[in-house]
């Protein structure tokens, strides 16, 4: 029985608070909740992380909840988990069964709470009764007529709710009985229950797929998940309009809190992984390569599984990583040639295989990688090595993995630091990105000269005017650029969008190829024309094409084509941050003369007609179509 | 030794409520405690049910009138599925 270590643990926390140890405090609540999730505990973590909230590095974020049914119970338990992934969230409850009305009306208590984001969460009983209790009584009219009431009402409150707030929404779809009326008639009969709900799921998808920030959580296949028979409690729900079974109360907090933590920047960028006993069964060192269990049946077959759930995340946008205490020689030789490997040298961004600890190894693949710290996950068999992470980089998420290897797999799907809303092209290729960057640094290395490197590179620069499929990475740029970012402005999608219309206005991108492969849109400017002045709005570049010259070819083109509209000069500002230093002689370097300097910033300014920017001659410049109008 | 039943519901009430355990009393109840109201009192329900592992009728939930009502409640409970 662990509630007496439990307790202890409870001991433990309120010494960390009052000895004034935040951090320590932090990790052993989310230790205790790790261990034992549930109404009691969550009502405790609550309480602990309002106390430190002041002390501790919480991001803030507001949540509207829009219910037809009863979620009171499920909030701290939601708001533990939150706190747990570095969250201090605030949740407004929407009255019971008052969300039509709620989301409709633009003086609703909802509007005025300002939420970050906003759930819609209504279930098939109370939103289409007839199609749930009352089914046999339908004709196939009746269905439909039914159907399209449904659908057309989520599709007026989206609406509705599109232009009182531009903030995310999240909508439950509709779940399937637990019996369909007619037993097993159902598939068999042209008026399908379950084809009905099924329908007004896919509806509901095409409405929240026309607008930006609308999302959908398949509660059904929640349900389905866990069982919608073991879900669901009559007695609770006609006592408490509570559907969901103790059992199955955790489940929605924890859905819920996989769309939270990308909405509120809490998610991890790389996941780390150790390899003996993690990726294959077994110690590479002592079992030998023929000895290491990997393969497609029992016990090799469960560290397939683990794999291929990397995979996933690595298609996903996840860079993956290896830190292992190991004889790298030896681990290469499997990574490259142990013929039941998924995962491949090419999956990895980054390996640190040596008998340094691992702390130091952590701290070197954030460093390679250019992330934080607290964008690393880490997953390792051994629990010793988990605590050291913990206690010496709190900042790094640590995936507890379970005693049987059976259930690796799993544990790493459940976890929701990996979660994403939204996946560009850009994210899709970035593992690939990454490992073509570290042979792009092993040839670096051969080259006496950069320029004869630049040239072996034979790097191509595509610049394209604003376009919708480039919108939402010109955004994401500039949400996330640091370092070489002249202006560090940062715009949303729906302003990209208004700036492309404006005719004074360029919105510019660039992409990157070269003889390794595609870097993907890794630039933009934002220009400005104002009367003989062509101003740059902004001007920055992904940290990973820093250093290859295609700032001036990007800039080489603004300034041509500036001068082919007939204007005189470029301006460009600098406004330093705390990390864009790498951006700070930039205009000095391209010749701009320095104007102005005060608190926000330096001006600088080029006369066109004196100074053209050629672009080097090592990099071939494409306009794509569209960009000369 | 393992803890009895009224220190592991005291226990769970203090997570509740968020009291010191040693304010809670086999006479504490709504009355009482300030924040024992509906919306909490399902809370230590959901909670009670997850500590002992039981499932609560609408009846039994209705008597639970008072910490010292839970604690027999729950012992009674508990004795019959062990026999």
């Amino acid at each position: 029985m662990t509630t007496p270590q439990n307790s202890d643990l409870r001991g433990a926390i309120d010494r960390a608070i009052s000895s004034g140890l935040p951090e320590l405090a932090a990790t052993r609540l989310r230790e205790l909740w790790q261990r034992e999730s549930g109404p009691a505990t969550a009502a405790f973590v609550c309480s602990r992380f309002e106390k430190l909230r002041d002390r501790l590095p919480l991001a803030a974020h507001r949540m509207a909840i829009l219910r037809s049914f009863t979620v009171e119970p499920l909030v701290p338990l939601l708001r533990a988990g939150a706190f747990c992934y570095g969250i201090d969230l605030t949740v407004k409850l929407g009255d019971f069964n008052a969300y039509a009305q709620e989301i409709l009306d633009e003086h609703s208590s909802i509007y005025s709470f300002n939420p970050d984001s906003t759930v819609l969460a209504v279930r098939t009983p109370d939103i289409a009764p007839d199609l749930w209790g009352g089914y046999s009584e339908l004709n196939s009219e009746a269905v439909e007529r039914s159907c399209e009431r449904v659908y057309s009402s989520f599709q007026e409150w989206i609406r509705a709710f599109r232009r009182r707030s531009a903030t995310s929404l999240i909508i439950h779809n509709l779940e399937q009985p637990i019996w369909p009326a007619s037993g097993v008639l159902d598939l068999q009969s042209a008026t399908s229950q379950s084809e009905a709900i099924r329908k007004i799921n896919r509806e509901l998808q095409r409405a929240a797929a026309e607008q930006r920030g609308v999302y959908l959580l398949d509660y059904d296949a929640l349900l389905a998940r866990h069982g919608r028979a073991q879900s669901f409690d009559q007695r609770k729900y006609l006592m408490a309009r509570l559907p969901l079974s103790g059992g199955s109360l955790l489940e929605l907090p924890r859905e819920w809190l996989r769309f939270l933590l990308p909405l509120a920047g809490k998610t991890a960028k790389v996941l780390v992984v150790d390899l003996d006993n993690t990726l294959w069964g077994g110690i590479i060192g002592e079992d030998g390569f023929d000895g290491i269990e990997l393969g497609s049946e029992y016990p090799g077959a469960v560290f397939q599984e683990l794999q291929r759930t990397m995979l996933d995340l690595y298609r996903r946008g996840v860079l993956l990583a290896i830190c292992s205490k190991n004889n790298r020689e030896d681990a290469i030789e499997v990574l490259e040639k142990h013929p039941s490997m998924l995962l491949r040298p090419l999956h990895f961004a980054a390996m640190r295989i040596s008998w340094n600890d691992k702390t130091q190894g952590l701290r070197e693949i954030a460093a390679e990688l250019n992330v934080g710290i607290d964008s690393l996950a880490f997953l390792d068999d051994n629990p010793v090595e988990r605590e050291q992470v913990r206690s010496s980089l709190p900042e790094v998420t640590v995936i507890d993995l379970p005693q049987d290897p059976l259930e690796y797999a799993v544990t790493l799907r459940d976890c929701p630091v990996f979660e994403r809303l939204t996946l560009s092209a850009e994210d899709q290729q970035r593992g690939t990105i990454y490992a073509e960057q570290r042979e792009r640094s092993h040839a670096e290395q051969k080259f006496q000269s950069k320029e004869d490197f630049y040239r072996f590179l034979e790097q191509e620069a595509e610049i394209a005017p604003l376009s919708s499929s480039t919108l939402a990475r010109i955004a994401q740029l500039t949400q996330k650029t640091n370092q070489f970012n002249l202006t560090t402005r940062r715009y949303a999608e729906q302003q990209i969008s208004e700036l492309g219309l404006n005719p004074d206005c360029r919105v510019l991108s660039v992409r990157v190829r070269d003889r390794f492969g595609d870097q993907g849109l890794v630039g933009v400017a934002i220009t400005r024309d104002q009367a003989e002045t062509c101003e740059i709005d902004t001007f920055l570049l992904s940290c990973r094409v820093i250093g290859r010259s295609v700032e001036t070819a990007l800039l080489s083109y603004i300034a041509k084509d500036a001068a082919a509209r007939g204007l005189r000069r470029l301006q460009g500002r600098f406004v330093p941050t705390k990390k864009n230093a790498p951006a700070r002689e930039f205009y000095a370097q391209h010749g701009f003369r320095l104007t102005s300097e005060g608190e926000d910033g330096s001006v600088w300014s080029l006369e066109l007609r004196d100074c053209p920017i050629p672009c080097p001659d090592w990099i071939k410049l494409v306009v794509s179509n569209g960009a000369h109008n | 030794m393992s803890l009895t039943i009224l220190e592991q519901v005291r226990s769970v009430a203090s997570d509740i409520f968020a009291l010191p355990a040693e304010s809670i009393t086999e006479q504490s109840s709504p009355e009482s405690i300030e924040s024992w109201d509906s919306t909490q009192h399902l809370n230590l329900v959901l909670a009670l049910e997850d500590k002992f592992n039981l499932q609560l009728s609408p009846e039994e939930i209705e008597q639970m009138r008072s910490i010292g009502h839970i604690v027999r409640l729950v012992e009674g409970k508990l004795h019959n599925s062990r026999t």
